[in-house]
């Protein structure tokens, strides 16, 4: 039974995983593998010294952590604020509302975004155009554009990642909350000193799972959404490997890029697997 | 949570209900303002007057899309990717979920096991890699380079496996003394107790084998083997550079006239999964949260 699936993996997972090797070689596709030359070091040496790589690494941390921190703070308090809803048909209706982005594809959201963000025509300029505003060019601009992915990532996902909160919150003990109320809590005190509580074990979970996230900005947001304009802040290191590597054919270079990627994430990942072992009992199977 | 049936409870609650709805309809109006310009027409439409309820209505940009064969190719290079590839994702994650569920001493190395397919979840080798292996395996520019590469989705292999494996223990015990093989257990005793996780993964894979366009974008050669968000992809995502110099501004001239076309393709892009979705959500809420968060 095991053993299809084992073989695609094999094929499709651990070979392109070995592949990796090309990092430390002159790697010339005609030769393949097994005849280009090794050169150590040499590529990442070489990748070191780009100015841009920094850069780089910066705009990747710089924005995932925002997302990061959104992407936490912004579910929980929907959840809350989901779960103190009495009206069981408004709050369904929310929820179906809420996850709806979630499951379209950054192709269309990027589509939306470029429209209503155009600068000419977008219906958000017009928005601040009929308030008396300069047009803003969203999407061109530099020194906006990390903030641009930021919230839309939210937007994509915020709703969605409520429904682990929300399973959080049904498993809280109502007891408390009729004890509290005997004992004169209002509902603010309510979910200070009971929601909150019984949240948290998830709420760490997530925290330190995401971590092991932290280099993945969105690789398929920031490709529909970035130009050369904006390289500058918006380029990560997953694009940089995409122009390294499909566009300018450096293959070695970009492969030393991703696999610089796959040892850093896979450290980080090991970790938060640890931390999320050891402080909320989490294990994958 | 109990009600304090306070004044100031009933203004908060009040603006609970106001800032939730309030964020609902943000999730939703930008696609509805896309619906409206796709019906609108194109002056309407470039001339900044629709919202959220079509001007001059005209299903002209539909008839346009529709009639083009690129658009109907690559829909139908997507229709045969999920007809294909949702049943084998769902045949593999089944096959793979069921022994690793097992216990040691009926699947020996069974952690063994399990760590060679979550391990691929840690580690990539990268996108370089990856496209010489697909290359390699002579299915570049097929169909099979779309479904190939992820036909075991991991996540949903180790969500069917948490599954499994909460589910009582009495009734497989049950099961082997009146004769069943493994095989049968999956398919008439696994099977139809799964069928909340079974319905999330059915829509995590078709939504994703629907949504997906990098794949489509590496492995195919040829735009007439593109998958329809690739297709859509090469239509839609057209920065608007009016504000930076008069030869982008000329373009832009020209792309005004197509902005109907472009929110007419966006729109027929998310349409299957505007469709399917409010009918499989119910389920997946049970379904990913069983098998993820525990307890």
């Amino acid at each position: 039974m095991f053993l299809p699936g084992a073989l695609l993996l094999l094929i499709y997972h651990y070979v392109p995983a070995f592949g990796f090797v090309i990092a430390f070689q002159n790697f010339v596709p005609a030769k393949g593998i097994f005849h280009s030359k090794w050169v150590g070091w040499d590529n990442f040496t070489f990748l070191l010294q780009l100015p841009n790589f920094y850069q780089v690494v910066f705009n990747t941390l710089y924005i995932s952590v925002m997302k990061v921190i959104a992407g936490q703070v912004v579910p929980i308090a929907v959840a809350i604020l989901l779960n103190e809803m009495r009206l069981r048909w408004v709050k369904r209706s929310v929820q179906t509302l809420i996850y709806l982005p979630h499951f379209m594809s950054w192709v269309i959201l990027g589509g939306i975004l470029i429209d209503i963000l155009s600068p000419t025509k977008g219906i958000v300029n017009q928005v601040i155009r009929a308030f008396g505003g300069e047009p803003i060019f969203f999407l061109g601009t530099p020194s906006l554009f990390p903030y641009v992915l930021v919230g839309s990532d939210l937007w994509k996902d915020f709703g969605f990642s409520t429904i682990v909160y929300l399973a959080a919150l049904t498993s809280i003990n109502p007891n408390l909350y009729e004890a509290a109320v005997v004992d004169g809590a209002n509902r603010w005190k309510q979910i200070v000193n009971i929601t909150l509580p019984g949240m948290a074990p998830v709420i760490i979970l997530m925290a330190t799972l995401s971590l092991g996230q932290i280099l993945n900005a969105g690789f398929e947001q920031v490709f529909n959404l970035y130009s050369p304009t904006v390289y500058e802040t918006g380029d990560i290191i997953d694009t940089l490997v995409y122009r390294m590597g499909l566009v300018q054919a450096q293959y070695a270079l970009a492969t030393a890029v991703g696999f610089f990627k796959s040892i850093v994430s896979l450290l980080l990942i090991s970790t938060s697997y640890y931390l999320a072992y050891r402080f909320a009992n989490y294990r994958i199977f | 949570m109990v009600e304090t049936k306070s004044w100031t409870g009933r203004v908060l609650s009040t603006a609970n209900y106001v800032l939730m709805i309030a964020l609902s309809l943000l999730c939703i109006l930008p696609l509805i303002h896309i619906a409206a310009i796709s019906f609108s027409s194109n002056l309407a439409a470039s001339s900044g007057q629709v919202s959220l309820w079509p001007v001059d209505f005209t299903t002209d940009a539909y008839h346009f899309v529709l009639g083009k064969p690129d658009f109907l190719h690559s829909l139908a290079v997507t229709l045969k990717r999920v007809a294909i590839g949702v049943p084998i994702n769902l045949l593999l994650t089944l096959l793979m979920a069921y022994p690793l569920s097992k216990e040691q001493r009926v699947f020996p190395w069974r952690t063994a096991y399990a760590w060679f397919v979550v391990f691929t979840m840690l580690f990539h080798g990268g996108l370089i890699p990856l496209y010489m292996t697909v290359r390699e395996t002579g299915i570049l520019n097929t169909i099979w380079a779309l479904i190939l590469p992820g036909a075991v989705p991991v996540f949903n292999v180790v969500l069917v496996l948490n599954f499994f494996r909460q589910l009582p223990k009495e009734l497989e015990e049950a099961a082997f003394i009146d004769g069943a093989g493994h095989w049968t257990m999956l398919a008439k005793v696994f099977v139809p107790l799964s069928l909340p996780v079974l319905a999330t993964i059915t829509l995590f894979s078709t939504v994703g084998h629907w949504n997906a366009w990098f794949d489509g974008m590496i492995f195919m050669k040829s735009p007439e083997h593109y998958p329809l968000q690739t297709y859509l992809r090469t239509i839609i995502i057209k920065l608007d550079f009016t504000s930076l110099g008069s030869e982008d501004a000329i373009r832009e001239a020209e792309n005004i006239s197509e902005r109907t076309t472009r929110a007419a393709q966006i729109f027929l892009g998310s349409l299957p999964i505007l469709l399917v979705y409010p009918f499989l959500q119910k389920y997946f809420m049970k379904g990913m949260v069983l098998g993820s968060v525990k307890g």
